[in-house]
């Protein structure tokens, strides 16, 4: 499973023009292998130009990209390499479904790995289950399926490929509350059972504050916060200045403090808040 | 790279030219292109010439704007310039060898060409610089209003036009997004045999396609929820005015066309 480091990692668009925009600029970070990292920062911060450095797909207009120390820009075959390594699934996946069957779309990224036949047959069942993905729909157009179901496919048509990371931009994006719980409980039980490292591009905080383990915040092409959701949510004020806010369960928690409450600071989630408060009332006990 | 796609790009202004009305400019394109035709000598390209630099400069266009737009063309130009070169063969003979031989005349005549074609380029590239597309199909439709009467759906073929404009960055910036989305998945659109690379886009078309068709779904009902249907009864909310402004430019770019034929015409030149 590969590590992800990059150093001054700049990108600027359509340079020495009048259009000219940097998107990302200096960026150094690393991320350790099997880690579950969310990125958030506000429309127009550079989360997706960042995160399209890590497979080659942009090339820096300055600094390296790295993967278990090796430079993915070195060569053509090396970054294409990348691609393969990491996964990158884009916001609104579903656009991208292109083939005839459910089957053969999830096949497509295997296929351009020149498997095997048996070999890809194995990673297409494989994916399926890991998004729960029922094999009766194999043969049906990706087109008759539902907004969840294909959002699914595009998922599977990334994990098929079995890449050491995972990166998903916005995989929640106009999910109900219920496909987006099962959605994300199926990534994670993806990154248990193989170690993957996976990177949630987000701005919803309450997603990231309960997937993750570590937050990096992203304003004007720059990293202004990186640690713990603890940490990060514990900066609320510096939080909203950049148009971010903390979520919902962490805002109450703060409030109730405020009043002079004895509640955790970690209170990031609603069930947290929930056990929060009613050890106040009686005293510890459970509710 | 689909993003330097320079078609129907507009510069925002205030100058005379930009504020001029959307039918001015596309009549004074038509006589410009009918001069540029008619124009035989130097004396008239220098008039076409100034007249063009003069709304260049007024209307504060970048050059690097107009030369990147003749980018597409090099070839045609050059292709053009070469021919020219070749087939004529009257005049004092400056150089030859084997078939090819190259006269005074030949090397005046490839220079008109260049000319010609730059400035019919540049010059329609105003328009589109100097105006917005909605501004350009709105003076389509009242320019071809009187076509009506022959029952031909000018309403309709604006408004298809100024769809189509408006989809166009849409349709590119989705373009790239699908592009890099199955490059993601390993796709190669680079490499390969010309069928290979051929068979590559498919991957690429198939849900351009798709969502382009979604798009015009959408579309239709958002227009029929706005209970649009057709042209007729419907009023603008910016109505077209021609005003003194106008009036001056149409007669300026008439004096000019009638200049240029009378030399043509009286002088042959």
């Amino acid at each position: 499973m590969p590590t992800i480091e990059t150093r001054l990692l700049t990108h600027v668009y359509s340079p020495a023009t009048v259009f000219k925009n940097t998107a990302i600029e200096n960026i150094n970070i690393k991320i350790a292998s099997g880690s579950s990292v969310g990125i958030i920062g506000h429309t127009g911060s550079g989360k997706t130009t960042f995160v399209q450095h890590l497979n080659g797909l942009l090339c820096p207009s300055s600094g390296q990209v790295f993967l278990d120390g090796e430079d993915i820009n070195a060569s053509k075959a090396s970054r294409r390499d990348a691609r393969f390594k990491v996964g990158l699934v884009f916001q609104y996946p579903e656009y991208q479904l292109f083939e005839e069957t459910v089957y053969r779309d999830i096949a497509f990224g295997p296929h351009n790995m020149k498997l095997s036949k048996a070999e890809i047959d194995e990673r297409v069942h494989e994916a399926a289950r890991f998004v729960g993905l029922s094999e009766s729909l194999f043969d049906l157009s990706p087109l008759e399926l539902s907004g969840g179901q294909k959002r699914r496919v595009a998922i599977a048509g990334v994990i098929a490929m079995r890449p050491g990371a995972l990166v998903l931009d916005e995989p929640t994006a106009g999910l109900d509350p219920k496909g987006c719980e099962e959605l994300m409980r199926n990534i994670e039980a993806y990154r248990h059972e193989t170690g993957a490292t996976v990177i949630f591009v987000s701005h919803s905080m309450e997603l990231v504050a309960r997937y993750t383990s570590r937050l990096i915040v992203f304003d004007s092409g720059r990293v202004v916060m990186d640690g713990t959701p603890e940490e990060v949510f514990s900066r609320s004020e510096a939080l909203r200045a950049i148009g971010l806010d903390v979520p919902a369960a962490t805002a109450i928690a703060g409030k109730l403090r405020e009043l002079g409450l004895d509640v955790p600071e970690n209170c990031y989630t609603l069930s947290g808040l929930k056990h929060a408060i009613c050890a106040l009332r009686k005293g510890g006990a459970p509710c | 790279m689909l993003k330097d796609v320079t078609l129907g790009q507009y510069f925002p202004g205030s100058s005379f030219i930009h504020r001029l009305d959307p039918r001015s400019k596309l009549l004074f394109t038509v006589i410009y292109i009918a001069a540029l035709f008619i124009a035989k000598s130097w004396i008239s390209y220098c008039i076409i010439l100034a007249v063009f630099l003069a709304m260049v400069i007024v209307a504060k266009i970048p050059a690097s704007a107009l030369v990147s737009g003749l980018k597409p063309i090099a070839f045609l130009i050059v292709l053009t310039a070469i021919l020219n070169l070749l087939y004529q063969r009257e005049g004092r003979v400056l150089a030859s060898f084997w078939i090819i031989t190259i006269t005074d005349q030949g090397l005046i005549r490839a220079g008109y060409m260049i000319l010609r074609i730059m400035l019919l380029i540049m010059g329609t590239l105003m328009l589109t610089y100097t105006t917005t597309p909605l501004a350009i199909t709105d003076g389509m439709e009242k320019l071809l209003s009187p076509l009506k009467r022959i029952r031909f759906p000018v309403h309709e073929l604006s408004m298809m036009m100024s769809i189509a404009l408006r989809f166009i960055p849409t349709l590119i910036e989705e373009t790239d997004k699908i592009m890099n989305a199955q490059k993601a998945r390993g796709a190669d659109f680079e490499t390969g045999r010309l069928t290979q690379r051929a068979k590559a886009l498919l991957p690429l078309l198939i849900p351009l396609f798709v969502s382009a068709f979604r798009r015009a779904d959408e579309l239709a009902t958002a227009m029929e929820s706005r209970c649009y249907n057709g042209g007729d009864g419907r009023t603008r909310m910016s109505v077209l005015k021609m005003s003194g402004a106008d009036l001056g430019f149409l007669a300026f770019s008439a004096f000019m066309l009638a200049t240029i034929i009378f030399l043509a015409v009286r002088f042959g030149i």
